[in-house]
């Protein structure tokens, strides 16, 4: 099949199968998705992390949990030898470390929207949906974790649960879906009513296959959309916990730690806080970029 | 007498992924002091036709036109300073739902009251004077209470009325009527429709009156164009609708179910790629 | 009368709004014999659509009965209910879900009921409605209005039901998108031997589709009357003749 064929096959108006009619939408959507530059940044960085985690052994010249020679080696700067972005107090290499650092960020970016993203769609989506009792004291309980900042109620959650960077990933995912839960519920008040949603009961389908296949798929977009967008606040929570050493305990190369620990040398050698800095600033904008691209196609209400 | 509008080749242009499309064709025609119908389905360009003449196309739309003349001055070279001197004054548009032209924070004494600070000098009493006798020409029974009202407390009938009063409190020459009696229930839209009409006939005011309703245009214009993709396919006065040469004007007539005839199954426009060209 | 297979007695339809209790239906009743086309006509708010939407459950019964063959209806209903009696909505825009092809939307009710050789039925679904297989695998966006609800039609057929609840069907269609529809349902109905019932602010539409209709004004029943006597302007009411007057177009007043 050559390039020019595939390309009418899938944006043709005469599906012949169920996966062409899928597949015909996912690329009508990628190519909206395709026309916005600064989404494509955005989407090259989150891939180039991606890659990063996975080739981490690879692309990093030394190992970045071993010392390297205390005498010698200890706060090189930048670009000096084999060590392009120098080295911290430990004489350890920090490019080394940033990229295996970036295992820990994406594992944090994963595990979280895997928790968060379902639990406030389910409790969103329910209490949108049947309304009355249940929603009053679901949306209650949202509340309750709405009322305290974010960074606040996960490092209760991390000193009661003890340090570490599972401990400060669950708390993190119970803090970030109560607005998940919000959007969700609000989405599913605007559908509930609809004809379409009338026509499914009229159809005789149980509540749980309305909420699971008709509600759910137009609730998910702008759910994607706001986690892509949270996912810059949920690195940097997760920094902030490595950051008090209620996260990443030492030697572990995560990001936030490697500022914290960087922050004493900050006036005499700068790079070894920076650098961290500046990988999770770009991550960051990365996940921004994304999110607003994918806003722009997911979600038509927003499009000008 | 010279006509009060004069539209030539008007065009309007809207840019689309795949190249510009043309929903509005070549359209011309003039108007006097009379009701003129223009009659289409969705898509056919009647209401980009219509706010295309007030400068109302939405971006990223574009107008052109060889002619667009109204009482004398030239509309396509108004400066935005001529437009809001002629919007509301002398020409007016009511849109089909009038939830969304009424402002839901004013009253519509202000707002009625707000229409005639812009266009003419008259004192506090005067206009609350001059905007409680245009409630009661449309026909509100109890203006005083609508005058204090705000649009969310009126009905559907009620707020198109109030609307029709906003607009012709300035007594306007030309007023565009997009649809405006299609989200009103059949008994109130004689009743509009009934003020629409004396205003033409005691105002001498021109009317363009754009609705996909047949049959409605034919009892209630003087003049009808019927558009099709776009371009006007016919031009004929309302009496002479069922003498209709153009197959696309019979076969809109003849799709109507009818209470008196039973014709089944009903005829079925058959669309003919000509039209369209 | 005889054999009547979907009735109202004293129908009442209570919705509460806060504490506000609002009347949409009061005392309605109707009797649809087998077979029958009905049709009830009426302007905004007069509680028309709100008939349809009791009979099937989306709008709470405060009062009356419903009897499908003599049986009062259960509350909530039930699977045997809605295998019986099927509903088409009146926005084609707003009753097809966004993000599901034709195919989903059809084979989701033989699903839920457990219906065999869905393939099929879903090809003679799909052709009974004029539609072609082309149109299987499109989501609603792909579709015009006209053929939308020619999906929401065959949406309503797969199961195949003995009644049809018709809510203004073609209101939101053009004038010639809507000859075809009627056309569509009235062969449909000769066809299947379906008893319709169906809402229209169109009193020429009504007539042209039913046997009989009933006026609806605030929540009540102004009158009944066939189609002969809607030809004959046989109404007794005020109301009737008011309506029968706007639909032939505009009346200048002198």
């Amino acid at each position: 099949m050559t390039e020019l064929s595939r390309r009418d096959w899938l944006l043709s108006d005469h599906p012949a199968s169920r996966r062409q009619a899928r597949l015909g939408q996912a690329y009508r959507t990628w190519l909206g998705f395709r026309g916005n530059w600064l989404a494509m940044v955005g989407l090259g960085v989150v891939i180039l992390l991606i890659l990063l985690a996975i080739f981490a052994d690879v692309i990093a010249p030394f190992d970045p949990l071993i010392p390297g020679d205390l005498r010698t080696e200890r706060f090189l700067p930048p670009g000096s030898g084999a060590h392009l972005l120098g080295t911290d107090d430990q004489a350890r290499d920090i490019f080394s470390r940033i990229v295996h650092g970036s295992r820990l960020t994406l594992m944090v970016v994963a595990l979280v929207s895997v928790i968060a993203t379902p639990i406030g769609m389910i409790v969103g989506t329910t209490a949108g949906y049947f309304g009355g009792w249940t929603d009053a004291i679901l949306m209650r309980i949202t509340d309750i974790f709405l009322a305290f900042p974010r960074l606040i109620l996960a490092l209760a959650f991390v000193s009661a649960l003890g340090p570490g960077i599972e401990n400060a990933i669950i708390a993190i995912a119970i803090t970030s879906w109560p607005p998940y839960a919000r959007l969700a519920r609000a989405e599913t008040l605007t559908i509930r009513d609809s004809d379409f949603i009338n026509a499914a009961r009229l159809q005789g389908a149980s509540s749980l296959r309305i909420l699971w296949g008709h509600v759910t798929p137009l609730c998910l977009s702008s759910v994607i959309i706001r986690v892509t967008l949270d996912m810059a606040g949920i690195i940097l929570t997760a920094a902030g916990l490595g950051f008090l050493g209620l996260g990443a305990q030492p030697p572990q190369p995560e990001w936030g730690a490697m500022i914290a620990s960087g922050r004493q040398f900050l006036l005499d050698f700068w790079w070894v806080a920076t650098m961290p800095g500046i990988a999770i600033f770009i991550v960051s904008l990365g996940f921004n970029l994304l999110g607003d691209g994918l806003r722009d196609v997911l979600d038509p209400k927003a499009r000008k | 007498m010279a006509p009060l509008l004069t539209v030539e080749d008007l065009r309007v242009t809207f840019p689309t992924r795949r190249g510009p499309s043309e929903v509005v064709r070549g359209v011309s025609f003039t108007l006097g002091r009379e009701r003129l119908g223009i009659v289409g389905e969705s898509g056919s360009g009647k209401s980009q036709t219509g706010r295309a003449i007030l400068g109302l196309t939405p971006r990223p739309g574009v107008m052109t036109a060889k002619l667009l003349d109204f009482d004398g001055i030239d509309l396509r070279s108004a400066t935005p300073a001529q437009w809001r001197k002629l919007r509301g004054a002398r020409l007016s548009m009511v849109m089909q739902d009038p939830k969304f032209s009424l402002n839901p924070t004013m009253t519509i004494g202000q707002q009625l009251t707000e229409m005639l600070r812009f266009h003419a000098r008259m004192s506090a009493a005067e206009k609350q004077r001059a905007a409680l006798a245009m409630l009661e020409a449309v026909q509100i029974r109890d203006p005083d209470r609508v005058f204090r009202a705000y649009p969310h407390e009126l009905s559907g009938g009620m707020g198109q009325r109030a609307m029709i009063a906003m607009m012709l409190v300035t007594e306007p020459d030309l007023l565009i009527a997009d649809e405006p009696t299609s989200a009103l229930d059949v008994t109130v839209q004689v009743e509009v429709l009934r003020i629409l009409d004396r205003l033409v006939r005691d105002r001498g005011m021109g009317l363009i009156f754009i609705s996909h309703d047949l049959r409605l245009v034919g009892s209630f214009c003087d003049r009808v164009l019927v558009m099709y993709a776009g371009r006007v396919v016919e031009e004929l006065k309302a009496s002479d609708l069922d003498k209709a040469s153009h197959p696309y004007t019979r076969g809109l007539m003849n799709c109507l179910p009818q209470i008196d005839r039973d014709v089944r199954p009903l005829p079925v426009l058959q669309r003919d790629e000509a039209w369209a060209r | 009368m005889t054999d009547p297979l979907l009735e109202t007695r004293d129908l009442d339809v209570t919705f509460r709004r806060g504490r506000d209790r609002v009347p949409a239906v009061r005392g309605v009743s109707l009797s649809v014999r087998r077979g029958e086309s009905y049709g009830i006509v009426g302007e905004s708010g007069s509680g028309k659509s709100t008939v349809l939407r009791a009979i099937c459950g989306l709008a709470p019964v405060s009062g009356g009965q419903i009897l499908l063959d003599g049986v009062p209806i259960p509350t909530p209903r039930d699977a045997a209910f809605y295998r019986r009696v099927q509903m088409v909505f009146q926005d084609p825009y707003a009753s097809l879900h966004p993000r599901h092809t034709i195919d989903r939307v059809l084979s989701e009710p033989l699903a839920i009921h457990g219906f065999d050789r869905r393939e099929e039925r879903i090809e003679r679904a799909l052709s009974e409605v004029g539609l072609g297989e082309g149109f299987r695998f499109r989501y609603p966006h792909q579709l015009s209005g006209g053929q939308r609800q020619r999906v929401a039609v065959a949406r309503a057929l797969i199961l195949e039901p003995q009644v049809l609840l018709l809510d203004e069907p073609t209101s939101a269609l053009d004038a010639s998108i809507q000859a075809e529809v009627l056309n569509l349902l009235d062969r449909i109905r000769a066809e299947r031997g379906l008893t319709y019932v169906m809402v229209s602010h169109d009193l020429a539409v009504v007539a042209h589709m039913c046997d009989r209709l009933m006026v609806m004004q605030h929540g009540r029943r102004v009158e009944e009357l066939t189609r002969d006597q809607l030809r004959a302007k046989a109404a007794t009411t005020d109301y009737t003749r008011q309506l029968l007057a706007a639909s032939r177009g505009y009346t200048p007043a002198d």
